[in-house]
């Protein structure tokens, strides 16, 4: 378990990290969500200790987190860094071995790790000369090769074709089966939703929600209800307590409108609809991420 | 999810043994890269091709005995007795022309005016030869009181070598300015912050170039006996003999010095193009001791002073130790200097690099790098 509490950090005047308090579980998937300079790099940095924060704490399994602690982290950083001049397979060898490994374990491990990742046919070849795609993946096995007990990943996804996506993200899910926290950032939210089992939201430097997709739904979505009937549903607008959003002939959604005795609206609705005539559909409408997302922030 | 933890002890010593083990890292991936590249094995071709250029060019160019053709017995034997080629010929006019012919340097012949008090002539083309005058002359046994151990020219060629060895291979240092930029420019030093201790990749990053350069420096030395022997000049190694001794002790204080300074100067920029700009301080400090020690070798005063001077000890110590100048105890006293500088300079370099280091786009300052190290 990585737990922040109250995790401050400023620069100059400005304020990037404000009393920051969060946790990656093991075994998890975190998504870390925040729109640009909301401070989700900073926050990694520090979980990194590439930089100090100014108060609060950072803690692995209940201890602080040192140099040797942090050696067993995996880390790929937003702005990727590879030597330009080193092969694939050396570079990866050379950061595993930087991470604690021995020669021959580095090495095994990067051979099998190019192959999970379908870029074993470039083991030889300079970075340079590989297209960014490759790169990138290049850049996620550096992360991996020695096995981390954590895995903080920025921005993993961005700069990546579909099926790059598909592999890495076979290759995170398989390290979280594993019982790897993994926290990773993104602002991409159609890859959050579909990847993450938890999720923290981060807004001018303070999280403003966290918990699984599923509690942020019920917590911060509005409730909404689609209804499809036979004629027209325009009489919905009429039932107290519901917000009528959308009405397309006979299908109609609606809002409960909060404050009026939690989701007795929605079934005085049902109850409607059956009187009237044949009821085809009615069911919660879940609202996507990105509908959260603008809630939240 | 399990709050296991290793002891705090264990934890402290896995740190101390990665320090060490991270450095060893930094250094072998330092060296690799360098070896790997093509540059690097010309640069140290031509330089030991010019040692032995050096070594062997003089002895074919000017180093043969003159050879001198000779007329009667009397010249044969004198010249001869002198210890110089001769080519006995039959009168002075076949004398002459090999001469002119520039067969041989000079002619001895019988002097027929009597005006010669040895009875002898000496047939040049151009200019008197010297050498050949000077071989037959007898000159009265000269007592110097105080004499020179070395002669001015030994000292102004040793004097040349070894501030060209210095700075040939201090401004070598500018590779680990390059390195550290690399990874600046590449962020890849942000994966490398997270993972050892900044101060691991200094350290590692300064022990792989001096590494490097002291095992070319090593290389040099082995080839110089060799050289010189292959030169048929086996007197100038005993002469540099001490003065070489004190000079690789002094050379690789001085090198770890500068290797520090340029650590910094390659940390306080984030792209290539902006390295010179931040190099040029360095540059004058590797500079500096060349030309001072070239300029001012005959100035006593001066060369004490920079014999005492950090970045200039490395030369101008062994120099005055060569021209018999220093006491016996002063190169140890230069030496505490300098080995003082050194430890002053890579703490305060360590804080600069480590303040520096994750600062992105314009050069930092220095002040800035010193309060931005936490």
């Amino acid at each position: 378990m990585l737990s922040l509490k109250s995790v401050s950090r400023s620069f100059g005047d400005r304020q990037v990290l404000d009393r920051v308090s969060f946790e990656v579980a093991p075994g998890q998937i975190t998504g870390f969500v925040g729109a640009n300079g909301a401070g989700k790099t900073t926050t990694m940095r520090i979980i990194l200790g590439v930089i100090a924060p100014h108060s609060g704490t950072v803690t692995w399994r209940g201890e602080p987190v040192t140099q040797s602690v942090r050696q067993r982290f995996g880390y790929m950083p937003e702005e990727r860094g590879l030597y330009p001049k080193l092969t694939v397979a050396d570079q990866v060898t050379y950061l595993g071995r930087l991470h604690g490994l021995d020669r021959a374990t580095a090495q095994r491990r990067t051979a099998r790790l190019l192959e999970r990742l379908q870029l074993d046919k470039r083991a030889g070849d300079p970075v340079e000369r590989l297209s960014m795609g490759n790169q990138q993946r290049v850049q996620v096995a550096a992360a991996l090769v020695h096995d981390p007990e954590l895995l903080i990943l920025d921005e993993p996804f961005s700069g990546l074709d579909p099926i790059a996506i598909d592999t890495v993200l076979a290759v995170l899910r398989e390290r979280a089966r594993q019982g790897v926290p993994v926290l990773f950032s993104s602002h991409q939210l159609e890859v959050v939703e579909r990847l993450c089992d938890r999720l923290v939201i981060i807004a001018d430097g303070t999280v403003r929600a966290a918990g699984t997709p599923q509690e942020l739904q019920t917590r911060f979505g509005p409730q909404r209800f689609e209804l499809v009937v036979d004629d027209d549903a325009g009489w919905v607008r009429d039932v107290p307590g519901v917000k009528l959003v959308d009405l397309d002939g006979p299908r109609a959604v609606f809002d409960l409108v909060d404050g009026t005795g939690a989701s007795a609206a929605e079934q005085a609705v049902l109850r409607e609809a059956v009187r009237r005539g044949p009821v085809r559909g009615f069911s919660p409408v879940v609202p996507s991420l990105a509908e959260i997302f603008k809630e939240v922030v | 999810m399990g709050a296991v933890t290793a002891p705090p002890a264990a934890a402290t010593s896995a740190t101390g043994a990665s320090f060490w083990a991270a450095t060893r890292l930094v250094a072998e991936n330092e060296i690799r890269s360098v070896v790997r590249t093509k540059g690097f094995w010309i640069t140290f071709g031509l330089i030991l091709a010019g040692l032995f250029a050096l070594s062997i060019l003089p002895g074919i160019f000017g180093g043969d005995p003159p050879t001198v053709a000779t007329v009667g017995a009397e010249a044969e034997q004198l010249v001869s007795e002198a210890g110089l080629d001769t080519r006995a010929v039959a009168d002075r006019a076949e004398a002459e022309a090999l001469v002119r012919g520039e067969e041989v340097d000079a002619a001895v012949v019988p002097d027929p005016t009597g005006e010669s008090p040895v009875g002898l002539r000496v047939v040049g083309l151009s200019g008197a030869p010297d050498e050949l005058v000077a071989a037959l002359s007898v000159a009265p046994p000269v007592d110097l009181l105080e004499p020179f151990p070395v002669s001015d020219a030994v000292q102004a060629l040793v004097a040349l070598t070894f501030a060209l060895v210095f700075l040939m291979f201090t401004m070598a240092g500018i590779a680990i300015a390059q390195s550290v930029v690399t990874e600046k420019q590449t962020r890849i030093v942000e994966i490398l912050v997270a993972t050892i201790p900044v101060r691991a990749l200094l350290a590692g990053k300064i022990a792989g170039h001096s590494i490097l350069v002291f095992t070319q420096v090593a290389v040099l030395a082995l080839a110089t006996p060799l050289a010189l022997r292959l030169g048929r000049q086996p007197a100038v190694l005993d002469l540099i003999g001490d003065a070489l001794a004190w000079f690789v002790p002094f050379f690789i204080l001085g090198f770890v010095l500068l290797g520090a300074m340029w650590a910094v100067a390659g940390s306080v920029v984030s792209r290539q193009e902006d390295l010179s700009s931040s190099m040029s301080v360095v540059m004058l400090l590797v500079m500096g001791p060349y030309f001072a020690v070239i300029f001012l070798r005959d100035n006593d005063l001066a060369m004490t002073i920079l014999s005492y001077i950090p970045f200039s000890a490395a030369v101008a110590m062994p120099l005055r130790l060569f021209a018999d100048q220093a006491q016996p105890w002063e190169p140890f006293v230069s030496m505490l200097v300098l080995a003082v500088a050194l430890v002053v300079t890579v703490l305060v370099a360590s804080r600069l690099y480590a303040g520096s280091l994750l600062h992105t786009g314009g050069r930092v300052r220095l002040a800035r790098a010193w309060s931005g190290a936490e």
